[in-house]
């Protein structure tokens, strides 16, 4: 389970959150979501250390994060996948070696880690990529390479932010498939941040929205479905009738 | 990075880092001899350079301020003296300052603004680890063979000039060059030169890693990270000769 409990995180005279709480069941996908810069992406971070509240705490399993020290930071990262926004792959290395690289880390053997590796591209339908470098990656594929990045590790907690955006219906209509499964198949509990509405419902047990710094509402899709709230219900419409979010 | 505050936290943190990342062996060892080849072995067209126009301006400089009242030979004495003690270690390490210290802020910097540290971070792998550790112990370590190879260059492009250029034979430059020889005079240039590669080596990572804000911020960090390598250079040349002559 992840929880966050009062969290607050400003950034110079910025406040980005401020109070927020929510609970990630255990085995359960949420999504977050919410308008461009209302700070989803440094909710995120904070669930693996890489920022840190300024008030409040993040539990993960029980453990508050940003009180760990440096081994027990490293086992809970270990724990953890980690979807960048912007993929964040190593362009210094090749797909097949961004993959690896995580994987060796946590001891595999090398047979055992090619294996993973095929497998993990097959999942996001990148086969035979291995040896490619980020750069010559389209965005859409460089995403997926770093979805594969997280999933290879095959992680009980997957963070996605933005898992989706700029992939076309096909490659989006996978992208949810592979976090189906993974939570149905594997009992991954995955946070994920997304603007696609669609997306949203489809992958979602449940949803959250944050608005000014705190979660505004949260709650099962269908009652996120059914709310009366009008910031959330023009966020939704807007979404599902096409217009921009 | 803004203010004397939050430079010593930074520094004091990173010391505590950098301890915890020597140990982590197996993370930083495979990166090690690719370090020494990209900013040693590449490094040594500059470094040659440098040192074939000291060479022939030492020994035309000299032999213009040793006319009359001191014999000629002296020429190959001030030579051997200044390419060892001061003009091999110092103006190698300026120019590598240059190429290793902008190398490898760029390169870190762009991985920090590219989330591409925070994604290695998620892995569990200290970016410390991998990514300081090797460059700057191949720093360390690539500056004084550099610089060796540059004594040696020196002093034959000074040879070179002076048998073909001023009126002395090879006999009386040897005799100069050996005349105050003394051992000291090298061990003396390389460990100067291994202290200015960590700190180049040092700086630049600093400042990659701490670099904010896009490309520009990574601009500012390789300017800085190349300011700083070379007035560490000059005031840890004064150190040592306070220290060790
Ligand atoms: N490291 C940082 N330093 C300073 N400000 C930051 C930092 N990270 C985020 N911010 C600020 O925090 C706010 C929220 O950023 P965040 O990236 O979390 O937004 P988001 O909800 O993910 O938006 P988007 O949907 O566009 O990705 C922004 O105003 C951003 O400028
Ligand atoms: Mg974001």
């Amino acid at each position: 389970m992840i929880e966050f409990r009062g969290v607050s995180k400003r950034f110079g005279e910025k406040v980005v959150l401020d109070g927020l709480s929510l609970v990630v069941p255990e085995g359960q996908t949420t999504v977050l979501m919410g308008y461009s810069g209302t700070g989803k992406s440094v909710c995120l971070k904070h669930v693996v250390g890489l920022l840190e509240p300024d008030a409040g705490q993040v539990l993960v399993d029980d453990e508050v994060v940003n009180e760990l020290d440096y081994e027990a930071l490293m086992q809970l990262r270990g724990r953890i996948g980690y979807v960048f926004q912007f993929a964040a792959l190593f362009d210094s290395l090749t797909v097949g070696e961004n993959l690896a690289l995580g994987l060796r880390r946590r001891g595999l053997d090398p047979g055992a880690v090619t294996a993973r590796v095929t497998e993990s591209l097959d999942l996001v339908e990148l086969p035979g990529t291995e040896s490619r470098y980020p750069a010559e990656l389209s965005g859409g594929m460089r995403k997926r390479v770093g979805i594969a990045r997280a999933i290879a590790l095959k992680p009980r907690y997957i963070l996605y932010d933005e898992p989706t955006t700029g992939l076309d219906p096909v490659t989006t209509a996978a992208i949810n498939d592979l976090m189906i499964r993974a939570r149905r198949e594997l009992g991954v509990t995955s946070l994920v941040v997304t603007h696609d509405v669609r997306s949203a419902f489809a992958v979602a047990d449940r949803i959250a929205f944050l608005h000014e710094g705190r979660i505004r509402r949260a709650g099962t899709t269908a009652e996120i479905r059914a709310t009366d709230d009008p910031l959330l219900r023009e966020f939704i419409e807007g979404a599902l009738t096409g217009e921009a979010v | 990075m803004s203010g004397p505050r939050e430079f010593l936290t930074l520094s004091g943190r990173w010391v505590v880092e950098a301890r915890r990342a020597l140990a982590d062996g197996p993370t930083w060892r495979g990166q090690l001899f690719p370090q020494m080849k990209k900013l040693g072995v590449d490094s040594v067209p500059v470094a040659v350079f440098v040192a074939v126009f000291t060479g022939i301006v030492l020994a035309l400089l000299s032999s213009y301020m040793f006319t009359r009242a001191i014999p000629l030979y002296f020429v190959g004495t001030l030579v051997a003296k200044a390419v060892m003690l001061e003009l091999g270690p110092v103006l190698t390490g300026m120019a590598l300052a240059g190429r290793v210290g902008a190398n490898v802020a760029a390169e870190l910097g762009t991985m920090r603004v590219t989330e591409q540290v925070d994604a290695l971070e998620t892995l569990a792998i200290s970016p410390h680890a991998y990514l300081v550790t090797p460059r700057v112990l191949a720093a360390t370590l690539m500056f004084p063979m550099v610089t060796a190879l540059a004594m040696a260059v020196g002093l034959l492009s000074g040879w070179f000039t002076a048998v073909n250029l001023l009126d002395l034979t090879s006999v009386e430059f040897l005799r100069g060059a050996r005349q105050f020889y003394n051992f000291k005079d090298i061990w003396f240039g390389l460990v100067k030169s291994a202290s200015f590669g960590m700190a180049v080596a040092t700086l630049g990572c600093f400042q990659g890693l701490n670099a904010r804000g896009g490309a520009e911020g990574v601009g500012r960090a390789t300017t800085r990270a190349v300011v700083l390598g070379c007035q560490a250079i000059l005031v840890l040349d004064a150190f040592w000769a306070l220290v060790l002559l």
